[in-house]
């Protein structure tokens, strides 16, 4: 099956072909049947291949489809890599997606582009596949560059409206403004080691200067912080909410964000020997982590503060990334994906019961209402706040355990950071749950659970945030950590960890105790004394105005880079187009019309006056022939 | 020898003719004088290749002549052809008039 591994991105492909071609002709059920199927059918083939891996004493298989790029030096085939790290990515992708595919052909049922939603969806899907099964640096990038795309043309589904247009607009360009970063580091790839393949770079990459290798560590991290939303071009997630909730779900939580870390993971040769590139790392995720915490504290759409949510978690996975410790991110990139894609769609599930209602003030007592909803955000909101044994805070643990042996500070700004994630989440969920409705009569009467293909999905997520702590247990516990040893081929070098089972131990209860008052908090705040959240900007004060308008940052952007770029542009449109290009234009086409002007006056229609030319041009020729 | 004439006669003879011809055709609005003068320039050539063949005692030259004359029956038949399409669409055989391709 590993063979075949090319079925994995080719059934998604089929499905956008499918959908794109004849998707307004089909029926809803057929359309949305297809696109699940096909992720379904990727699925079952990524989980037969991951149990033949199991199986193989050999940890890394190439497969070639055919060759791509063959010009002199520059060779590059276009092959797949299926070894531990991407195997494991397959089975997130395709196994979140088709849960995503289900509930979105509940929630996008009364929409009139379903079947353009689908392709899309199935586009997107073909295209993370395509980034994480590569063997070489330019079929991620191709990768990448498609889920931008898709993540594009996704935000702006609904493109009548102009402001969802500009949030799509605003993720791409930022996400290129990464990409040039990412691409930079891809040609400095080449220029040192002659090759873009996996196996050639990384067998490689100890000879090369630490300069080198910092350079290039630096520049592929400019481009995870354009995809994975860190600081400073973290802006475009929360404005892409704008997209339906599944694409939110899928595309800004569970897959694409990850892409940066995945790129991270697979290079993790580079951040070993570079300490410079690694601290880098570690530190912006750790501000970028504090940062977004803060701002979801205030903010009063439910999916705000989801997307803030989740640029925080990926500023912890980047800072788990930065001190080395690979396998615990992935372990929370699996566990981040079950836990906030069921956060996203049980956000989607309170929209649709709300008939379309997304800011918490107007929300309240729902957990009577839209029981099954409630239970898996409950579960959701739990797992995310790092209380055992949910997965999130195996994930979480082991990632601060990481940290705390590299760097004290670095840890405590990471508790601070889990507090406050718990925080919010909780708040979020008992205003949004808890007390007494506060929405308008007609909304309160639409009140109604979602269908089953919506619920089903929610359930299995649950599920899987519940019990997928398994998938890391801490080896202090007498546990074997199944992802570290699963993803330990494909890792430099590890430090074996120096922390003593006490240390190990006190950070847990720390980690637990502190999460615990935070609720305790939270509940005491928002359910004993019933704090609701001030119903307009002009009653907050200024350090809540600062907070929940994201610290003006999007303000500081536009005045210091759009501002003087537009003024440039303007500039370059009104001396150098209008002037120039438009003169040479116009100029060649008045120098013809002058030409034509003058050849015109031979034209006579006089017959003589030919006959007379006709001589007088053969008498010039025989001169020239015979005197020159 | 040419019977006791020398070459440049028969040279500066034909020059003459095919000038005298080349500026009729130029000069005469009136289509047969056109033609006339066409035929003239013909026969000029004619005349110089005849005697340039005897010259050299090469009959080819006179075979060419052969080939002109035929050549020039032939052209003479469509000009004149044309020649009485153009009087029955105008009336007139003068050239000045045929201008519709003016500018």
């Amino acid at each position: 099956m590993i063979k075949l591994i090319g079925l994995v991105p080719l059934f998604p492909l089929i499905g956008f072909l499918i959908n794109g071609f004849f998707g307004k002709k089909m029926s809803k059920s057929l359309s949305g049947g297809i696109a699940c199927v096909s992720i379904l059918a990727s699925l079952i083939v990524s989980v037969l291949a991951f149990i033949e891996l199991e199986h193989s004493a050999n940890k890394s298989h190439v497969v070639t489809l055919f060759s791509w790029i063959s010009a002199d030096t520059l060779n590059i085939p276009f092959d797949f890599l299926y070894d531990p790290l991407s195997a494991l990515f397959l089975l997130i992708i395709t196994g979140i997606g088709f849960l995503i595919h289900v509930y979105s052909v509940g929630y996008m049922h009364d929409d009139a582009g379903f079947s353009r939603f689908f392709t899309y969806l199935n586009l997107f899907v073909f295209f993370m596949l395509l980034l994480v099964m590569g063997n070489n640096y330019l079929i991620m990038f191709v990768g990448w560059e498609g889920v931008g795309l898709c993540s594009y043309l996704l935000i702006g589904f609904w493109f009548k409206n102009t402001a969802y247009n500009d949030a799509a607009r605003k993720a791409f360009i930022m996400n290129r403004i990464g990409d040039l970063g990412f691409l930079l580091g891809i040609i400095l790839i080449f220029v040192t080691y002659g090759s873009i393949s996996y196996g050639d770079v990384f067998a490689k990459a100890g000879v090369s200067s630490n300069a080198i290798v910092t350079s290039i560590a630096l520049l592929l991290f400019i481009g995870a912080m354009g995809k994975s939303a860190q600081i400073p071009l973290y802006t475009w997630l929360p404005d892409a909410m704008a997209g339906p909730t599944p694409v939110s779900a899928l595309i800004h939580a569970a897959t694409m964000v990850t892409a940066g870390i995945y790129m991270i993971v697979r290079s993790n040769v580079f951040y070993s020997i570079s300490e410079v590139a690694s601290e880098t790392v570690a530190i912006v995720g750790v501000a970028t982590a504090l940062f977004a915490a803060t701002i979801g504290l205030l903010q009063n759409d439910i999916k705000k503060i989801l997307a803030y949510s989740t640029v925080s978690q990926l500023g912890l996975m980047f800072l788990g990334l930065g001190v080395g410790a690979y396998s615990s991110s992935v372990f929370h990139v699996t566990t981040h994906a079950f836990f906030k894609a069921l956060l996203f769609l049980g956000a989607g599930s309170v929209i649709h019961a709300m008939g379309g209602e997304q800011d918490v003030r107007k929300m309240g007592g729902l957990k009577g209402k839209i029981k099954i909803t409630y239970i898996t955000m409950l579960l959701g909101t739990i797992a995310i706040s790092g209380l055992p044994p949910f997965s999130g805070f195996f994930s979480k643990d082991e990632i601060l355990a990481h940290v705390y042996e590299h760097s004290k500070i670095l840890w405590f700004l990471g508790m601070v950071t889990s507090m406050l994630t718990a925080f919010y989440m909780f708040r979020m969920l008992f205003l949004t749950f808890f007390g007494t409705f506060r929405g308008t009569h007609e909304q309160e009467h639409h009140l109604h659970e979602s269908p089953k293909s919506m619920t089903i999905p929610l359930m299995v997520l649950a599920t899987l945030s519940v019990v997928g702590g398994v998938l890391g247990l801490p080896e202090f516990w007498g546990q074997t950590n199944w992802i570290g040893e699963h993803l330990s081929p494909i890792i430099l070098h590890k430090d074996p960890s120096t922390l003593s089972h006490e240390t190990e131990w006190t950070l847990m209860g720390l980690a637990v105790a502190s999460a615990a008052a935070v609720i305790y908090f939270a509940h005491s705040m928002f359910i004993t004394n019933g704090v609701l959240p001030v119903a307009g900007e002009d009653k907050m004060k200024p350090w809540q105005k600062l907070v929940y308008n994201k610290y003006y940052v999007d303000e500081l952007y536009d005045t210091v880079i759009r501002k003087p770029l537009d003024a440039v542009s303007k500039a370059f449109y009104k001396f150098f187009d209008l002037q120039i290009i438009d003169g040479i234009v116009n100029g060649v086409g008045a120098a013809v019309k002058g030409t034509g002007s003058v050849v015109r006056l031979l034209q006579t229609g006089n017959i003589g006056f030919y006959v007379v030319s006709m001589v007088v041009g053969v008498v010039l020729i025989l001169l020239f022939k015979f005197i020159l | 020898m040419l019977n006791g004439i020398s070459i440049n006669y028969y040279i500066l003879l034909s020059a003459v003719l095919f000038i005298i011809g080349a500026v009729g055709v130029m000069a005469r609005r009136n289509s047969i004088i056109i033609f006339m003068c066409i035929e003239l320039m013909l026969n000029a050539v004619n005349l110089l290749l005849v005697a340039f063949s005897t010259l050299h005692n090469d009959p080819s030259g006179q075979v060419f002549v052969f080939f002109i004359m035929a050549v020039a029956a032939a052209e003479v038949a469509v000009g004149l052809a044309i020649l009485s399409m153009i009087y029955r669409n105008i009336k007139n055989i003068d050239t000045d008039l045929l201008s519709n391709l003016k500018n």
